[in-house]
């Protein structure tokens, strides 16, 4: 006798979370980092959900109620737990909506998604982080985790090219760390007027005015694709291999969970294979125009 | 038919270039064709070529992912076309597509530099008349940079 | 999961039309719907059918590219065609889905998760390529770092009544694709229809313990060898009148030398983006998510829905798609579905139903597409 709907009925398992329901928490700090960008410290709501961990690399998919669902980097330290970090641009509905958000009000998060930056395996290597406009962000959480491990890698240098005096981000991390003994920090605008002091150029210039081995070195590069392009072509000029350079990219993403789609380049999910690659695996599709 | 050496005589780049050279650099050149919406060379390939456009237009773009390719110079008759096969690794930095039916006089990379190589005299003649095209686009590169054809209503510096 | 595979030593039998008919009932005794092939506008559609009576008996279809068309046969067979536009990925997969629902209140956003999918479902007359396109959505939904919980529920759910064809359609090429006609696993009981002049029955093969259970409920008897040869011939024939055929040789290979070919400029000058391919594909299964809320603002739901690779928008970021023209929409769809499916699931993405081939409104034909690309002398690389 086959067995019945009613007799076969299992319980539906709910301890199994479901990927596509967000966690509801709350925003407790709202900085303001740039025009248009803003940054969101995350923690726990009343009932106390425990706020989720992170690797560096990795984002989490926001949602602003009823309003919409995108990808944001986190950007804070990976150790603190009580909060998490992200840095959003307002440059479409949800993440203006996003933007606008205030400590106290609530936020959809899942998460964490993604590939991470290589942090652990580049112990023993000099370390290049070399970023770009936004690009900075998925970067500074490998920034205070190389800080926090300083010890496990030889020179760490940050390269980090804006557009304007008004387009750079963290600046009070930028200063701290500018002054912090042994990190090599160059930042360079594309222009500026006379109050700045600083490089004037592009962020590849700043390469011959830090020091690493290229041979022993581990470089991890975001900012816009063309950027992300002609920075690894010059690292590779000078002797790092393609598999010593790592870079993050972005796509258009729904789920984050490798269902919906959209987000493939190629043969590869940037929501699961990435956002984190090594540059071997991506430097052909990424030079494949509209791939 | 013309020759290759009656060409590169006739090419405002060598203009003034003694014979003998014109000679000795014809060895390394052969004339090319390209048609509309071909590239001439592309981001990342072996820069390997150096060219001297005899008609038409080649657009040295890059390409956006949700922007679309984006052109920054034309390079039209009587231009030079190339500067990546000057300097190592020798690899382009830009693609480059042919906008209309384009005629070039196409040079082997390594060929010119091993003659410049060989013969200093022969280098600098021909650094010579590198030196000033490239200069000239460094100079209005830097000023299209400065975007100064902003939008006002975008909040300036 | 349902379904496994006619081992040697499983029991084959054979059954009458009635005695389908018997299968039927004894499903909806079980609280199964009864889903199944029936003809609706025109079409053989997929949906639920009551009994043997709802099945297109005596029908057959005509499929070309860009054309499908019903036909009445000369003999009464209730299986006497291929597949049509609607595959089962319809309810294991569905279009539209609601995921959550939200309120926010004075003290936070409370969520409602959906209540997962109670339905037992009964696929009656499932082909051999729609039984691989069926494991190749599980693999998506099911084999990754990831599992869709509703595809899960909806699966361990389902029933499967494969059917071996034996009327091979105008643009199949399952034979190409590995895929067909004769169902080798992944099902329940399947069925081969045969049906001369002295007989109209069913061989039945039995491929789960549900489907054993299910057989020896209904009047049965053991296959005899003439049972067996005339299936077996049924099956031989189908796969000798293939309407298309796929030169599958080292796809992967071939369109991943070949992302510049010419001929994605050609067929760009046809395709109309019009996403018709994705939607009758039954291995397709891009979606993409909607957010809404109530006049108040208050009451949020989510609800996932089918989305295409064709769409402009699908590949939108900062301001544009990346996949801006056609070419490079159609090439990412064919590239994707024969080539970097691979990479991803370790099987080709197409079961060779012939789908996109029928329903293109302007015929493009995805075997001739790879065919022009092979064919030509100088299959260019990369840069030109």
């Amino acid at each position: 006798m086959i067995q019945s709907a009613r007799e076969s009925e299992n319980g539906t398992d709910r301890s199994a979370p479901d990927p596509m329901v967000p966690r509801f928490l709350r925003v407790r700090r709202r900085i303001r980092e740039a025009t248009d960008v803003v940054s969101l410290e995350i923690g726990s709501d009343e009932a106390g959900a425990p706020v989720p961990g992170f690797r560096p690399g990795q984002f989490n998919m926001l949602y602003a109620f009823g309003v919409g669902e995108i990808p944001i980097s986190v950007s804070g330290d990976p150790s603190t737990t009580s909060s998490i970090t992200h840095t959003v641009r307002a440059v479409g509905p949800v993440s203006a909506a996003l933007a606008e958000l205030r400590p106290g009000d609530s936020v959809g998060v899942r998460g964490p998604f993604g590939t991470c930056w290589p942090v652990d395996e580049a112990a023993g290597y000099d370390v290049l982080v070399v970023a770009s406009g936004i690009g900075l962000v998925p970067l500074r959480p490998v920034l205070y985790h190389l800080l926090r491990y300083r010890e496990a890698h030889g020179r760490v240098a940050l390269l980090y090219g804006a557009r304007t005096p008004r387009d750079l981000l963290y600046r009070r991390e930028l200063d701290v760390w500018r002054r912090t003994p042994n990190l090599q920090v160059r930042v360079t605008l594309s222009r500026a007027g006379p109050e700045w002091v600083g490089d004037v150029g592009y962020v590849t210039g700043l390469l011959p005015k830090v020091r690493f081995t290229p041979t022993d070195t581990i470089a991890m590069v975001c900012g816009p694709e063309p950027m992300i392009r002609s920075t690894a072509r010059e690292l590779e000029s000078i002797g790092l291999p393609a598999t010593q350079i790592f870079v993050s990219l972005e796509r258009n993403m729904k789920c984050a969970i490798g269902f919906c789609g959209h987000c493939q380049l190629g043969p590869n999910f940037i929501c699961k294979d990435g956002p984190v690659f090594r540059y071997d695996r991506v430097r052909d599709p990424m030079a494949v125009r509209e791939l | 038919m013309t020759s290759i050496e009656e060409l590169l005589r006739l090419h405002p780049f060598l203009r003034g270039l003694p014979g003998e050279i014109v000679v000795l650099v014809a060895g390394c050149a052969k004339n090319v064709v390209f048609q509309p919406n071909g590239f001439v060379f592309r981001e990342g390939g072996d820069a390997d070529s150096f060219y001297l456009v005899r008609h038409g237009t080649v657009a040295l773009e890059s390409f956006v992912p949700g922007r679309g390719p984006i052109s920054f110079l034309t390079v039209k008759s009587g231009e030079i076309l190339g500067a990546d096969w000057l300097v190592p690794p020798y690899r382009w930095s830009f693609d480059a597509r042919a906008v209309e039916l384009t005629r070039a006089i196409a040079f082997d990379g390594k060929c010119l530099r091993d003659k410049c190589e060989a013969d200093p005299r022969v280098g600098y003649e021909l650094m010579k008349r590198f030196v000033p095209p490239l200069v000239e686009r460094l100079r209005t590169a830097r000023l299209q940079s400065l975007d100064l054809l902003d939008d006002p209503k975008r909040p300036r510096k | 999961m349902t379904g496994g595979s006619a081992r040697s030593g499983a029991p084959i039998a054979t059954i009458t039309v009635d005695g389908l008919q018997l299968v039927l009932q004894a499903l909806r005794r079980g609280g199964f719907r009864t889903l199944g092939p029936t003809i609706r506008d025109q079409a053989i559609v997929y949906d639920d059918i009551g009994g043997v009576d709802d099945l297109p008996r005596g029908w057959t279809d005509e499929q070309d590219g860009g054309r499908y068309r019903l036909a009445r046969r000369t003999d009464g067979s209730l299986f006497g065609y291929s597949v049509g536009p609607h595959s089962w990925k319809r309810f294991l997969h569905p279009p539209r889905s609601r995921l959550w629902q939200a309120e926010r209140g004075p003290d936070g956003v409370r969520l409602v998760p959906e209540d997962l999918p109670a339905e037992r479902l009964a696929f009656i007359g499932v082909r051999a390529c729609e039984v691989r396109a069926i494991a190749i959505q599980d693999r998506v939904f099911l084999e990754g770092p990831h599992r869709d919980p509703h595809y899960e529920l909806r699966r361990t759910r389902t029933l499967i009544v494969a059917v071996n064809c034996g009327t091979a359609g105008g643009t199949c090429f399952c034979v190409s694709m590995n895929a067909g006609p004769k169902v080798e696993k992944g099902f329940d009981l399947a069925l081969t229809e045969l049906l001369e002049e002295d007989r109209h029955d069913f061989l039945v093969e039995v491929g789960s313990a549900q489907g054993r259970s299910l057989l020896e409920e209904v009047p049965h008897r053991p296959a005899t060898p003439r049972d067996l040869e005339a299936a077996r011939a049924v099956v031989a024939r189908t796969a000798a009148s293939m309407g298309r055929e796929m030169a599958s040789d080292d796809l992967h290979g071939l369109l991943g030398r070949n992302l510049e070919h010419p001929r994605w400029d050609e067929v760009a000058t046809r395709c109309l983006s019009c996403a018709n391919c994705t939607m009758v594909c039954p291995t397709c299964f891009c979606t993409t998510v909607e957010d809404t809320t109530d006049p108040s603002g208050n009451h949020a739901e989510r609800w996932r829905r089918w989305d295409s690779c064709f769409t402009l928008d699908f590949s939108y970021i900062h301001g544009g798609s990346v996949r801006a023209t056609a070419r490079s929409r159609y090439r990412q769809w064919m590239t994707h579905k024969l080539a970097t499916w691979i990479d991803q699931f370790g099987t080709s993405g197409c079961v060779g139903c012939g789908r996109c081939i029928t329903w293109c409104p302007v015929g493009i034909d995805i075997t001739e597409e790879v065919r022009a690309i092979r064919g030509s002398a100088s299959a260019t690389e990369r840069s030109t």
